[in-house]
């Protein structure tokens, strides 16, 4: 084995509202290993589990069975300060929904996780930020507020803040899903980029069958079990 | 939006805080100044003279049970014993400002056929002006006095018809007389005590009163004269005398201010309550309306940790604007009551103190309070599961 595994599942399992008359097992028992640049496509249908198990490998939600190792470290047993810390600095998240701050400009946008990393704010954050901006080639825009950039721009930015701490992991929870057919290209492309220089591994949600053809994985999952 | 109108609410309850505060502490040190730049704040004097009853002795103990009746002796003038060393004694307390013998008696200011009973006041004006400031109430000629001089009020001035430079005829309880120069004619502020008080010199008093080298109080001020009662006790306990002081001699004056100080207190912590329930609510808004910025947040890796202290620094941050601007309303109040509220004479109802303290604790406390009522909705905001707020 001359790959080195990044994410390794085991015997993941995800019950909702356990105990009451709603529960619901949405994940049955997943075993799932990705290695370093690997870029997989997540499909699915609609309810199929996809969100849950891309929140519970982002460490965002508790599997309520199994093992999750993430870098060598195993996740399950970490308190929650040390479940943030390991988020901050090895896992990337670009949502559907861009979701970035409105009320600041698309350079403190980005500078935000860096700033939680080191828990203050200098002018090598600032520098830093300028530089992940100008990678997605946004760095004329960087003092507009966020809520002024178009939705493939602020995509864009969104990336470029998910990059900050050079994640070992990129989950993109259908990043496209909401931008006509070229601004979909470009945020594709932009991630194979990621992927390809500093060997991210990427996990890509996504409802376009085109767009999954190109990743080189593919992992469905349906009914809470997946096939790879 | 929010941030204004909460920030108008908590200046509003500051400003009411601060109003008020100011406008009662001045109203209090007015009274204060009234009341006790008119007397000591401890007045030292000869212990009451009680009736010793004779003790069955062994002798006639043994004897038949008498009914006896105990009349309360008359109190006699009499000196108070040592006064020079108990003078000494109490001016080297700690807290003692003043300390200033008088002699006073009675006697019968006489005018051809006109005469009033009066109260004479033999004091020593170095020490006694200091206790009592004469330098304002003065209405005609000087407040120092000498050999027999005599200062009069007005009204025992109209009555007898004499004024500055004249003689006054006095006839003692002995039945000597003398005759005193009035010097200077004062009012106190009050009919009765303008008829019937008169102050002449230590010696003078002394010898119209047959109280040789002998005074009938002390007089005595101190530094914090809410402390006058204790160093009253202490003065009583060393030295045998009895000590009255304001507290006790004024005190139902002393528990009227004691009220207000109470209703003061309560109306200022339940404005401060309704403030920062005020600041809570908005927060709590607050943190509904960021859930999903909250969410994001956390899924950058931002520990729990900041999330709360972001919010309660808001909140400490509402408070303190809130107070800024409520110091800025409470100090133009004031300036405006000052301006408006005003004797008939349109000399201001009385000064107010523009107190730096009372500010900067408004601002401390304004601040400490967001800081408080911005808890709950920070916990609330810090526990928010991510995954339910990015949800949305």
């Amino acid at each position: 084995m001359d790959k080195e595994t990044v994410v390794e599942l085991r015997g993941i399992r995800k019950v909702f509202n356990p105990g009451s008359a709603t529960e619901t097992e949405v994940l049955h028992g997943i075993d799932l290993r990705l290695y370093k640049g690997d870029f997989c496509a997540v499909v699915g249908p609609s309810g199929s589990g996809k969100s849950t198990l891309l929140n519970i490998i982002g460490l965002l939600d508790r599997p309520s069975a199994g093992t999750l190792q993430i870098a060598f470290q195993e996740t399950t047993v970490l308190g929650d300060t040390d479940l943030t810390r390991l988020r901050g600095h090895t896992i990337g998240f670009v949502f559907q929904y861009h979701h970035l701050m409105t009320a600041f400009t698309a350079l403190e946008n980005v500078m935000i996780p860096l700033m939680a990393a080191t828990g203050f704010c200098n002018p090598a954050i600032a520098q830093r930020a300028l530089l992940l901006l100008d990678s997605v080639g946004l760095a004329p825009w960087k003092d507009n507020m966020a809520g002024n950039l178009s939705g493939g721009q602020q995509q864009r930015v969104s990336i470029a803040r998910a990059l900050g701490m050079n994640p070992a992991v990129l989950l993109a929870d259908e990043p496209t899903g909401n931008l006509d057919t070229k601004s979909a290209d470009l945020v594709f492309e932009l991630l194979r980029k990621v992927n390809r220089e500093q060997g991210t591994t990427v996990l890509f949600v996504t409802h376009n069958p085109a767009l999954a053809a190109r990743c080189d994985k593919t992992i469905e999952v349906v009914d809470g079990m997946i096939r790879v | 939006m929010q941030t204004l109108f909460i920030v108008t609410g908590v200046a509003i309850g500051v400003g009411v805080i601060v109003f008020m505060s100011a406008l009662l502490s001045g109203l209090q040190a007015n009274f204060m100044r009234r009341v006790l730049s008119a007397q000591a704040h401890i007045q030292l004097l000869q212990p009451q003279q009680t009736t010793r009853q004779l003790l069955p002795t062994p002798q006639n103990g043994a004897g038949p049970v008498e009914m006896a009746s105990v009349q309360a002796p008359m109190q006699q003038k009499k000196s108070i014993d040592q006064w020079q060393s108990i003078a000494t004694q109490v001016q080297a307390l700690r807290g003692v400002r003043i300390v200033s013998p008088v002699a006073s008696g009675s006697i019968l200011a006489v005018r051809g056929s006109a005469n009033r009973a009066v109260t004479v006041s033999g004091i020593d004006p170095n020490s006694y002006f200091q206790i009592v400031d004469f330098s304002d109430k003065m209405v005609r000629g000087t407040w120092h006095l000498a050999g027999t001089d005599i200062l009069i009020g007005t009204d025992l001035g109209a009555d007898l018809g004499v004024d500055v430079g004249e003689k006054l005829h006095v006839t003692t309880a002995d039945g000597a007389n003398s005759a005193l120069t009035v010097v200077g004619v004062f009012d106190l502020g009050s009919k009765g005590v303008n008829q019937r008080n008169t102050f002449t010199t230590l010696r003078t008093a002394q010898s119209l009163l047959n109280l040789p080298a002998g005074v009938t109080s002390i007089e005595v001020t101190v530094d914090d004269i809410y402390a006058a009662e204790t160093i009253a006790q202490r003065i009583a306990a060393a030295t045998g005398v009895e000590a009255d002081s304001w507290i006790k001699n004024s005190a139902q004056f002393f528990a009227a201010i004691s009220a207000q100080t109470t209703a003061n207190t309560a109306i200022r912590f339940l404005v401060a309550l309704s403030v920062a329930f005020g600041i809570a609510s908005v927060l709590v808004v607050s943190v509904v309306q960021k859930s999903r910025e909250i969410g994001i947040l956390r899924a950058m890796g931002i520990a729990r940790a900041q999330i709360l202290r972001i919010f309660l620094l808001q909140g400490g941050l509402l408070g303190l604007a809130g107070s800024l601007v409520g110091c800025g309303l409470g100090a133009l109040s004031l300036v405006l009551w000052q301006s408006l509220a005003r004797n008939a004479d349109g000399t201001p109802l009385f000064p107010l103190a523009f107190d730096t303290t009372l500010f900067f604790l408004a601002l401390v406390l304004g601040s400490l309070t967001g800081l408080l009522a911005a808890l709950a909705p920070a916990m609330r905001a810090a526990r928010l599961d991510p995954v339910v707020a990015i949800r949305g």
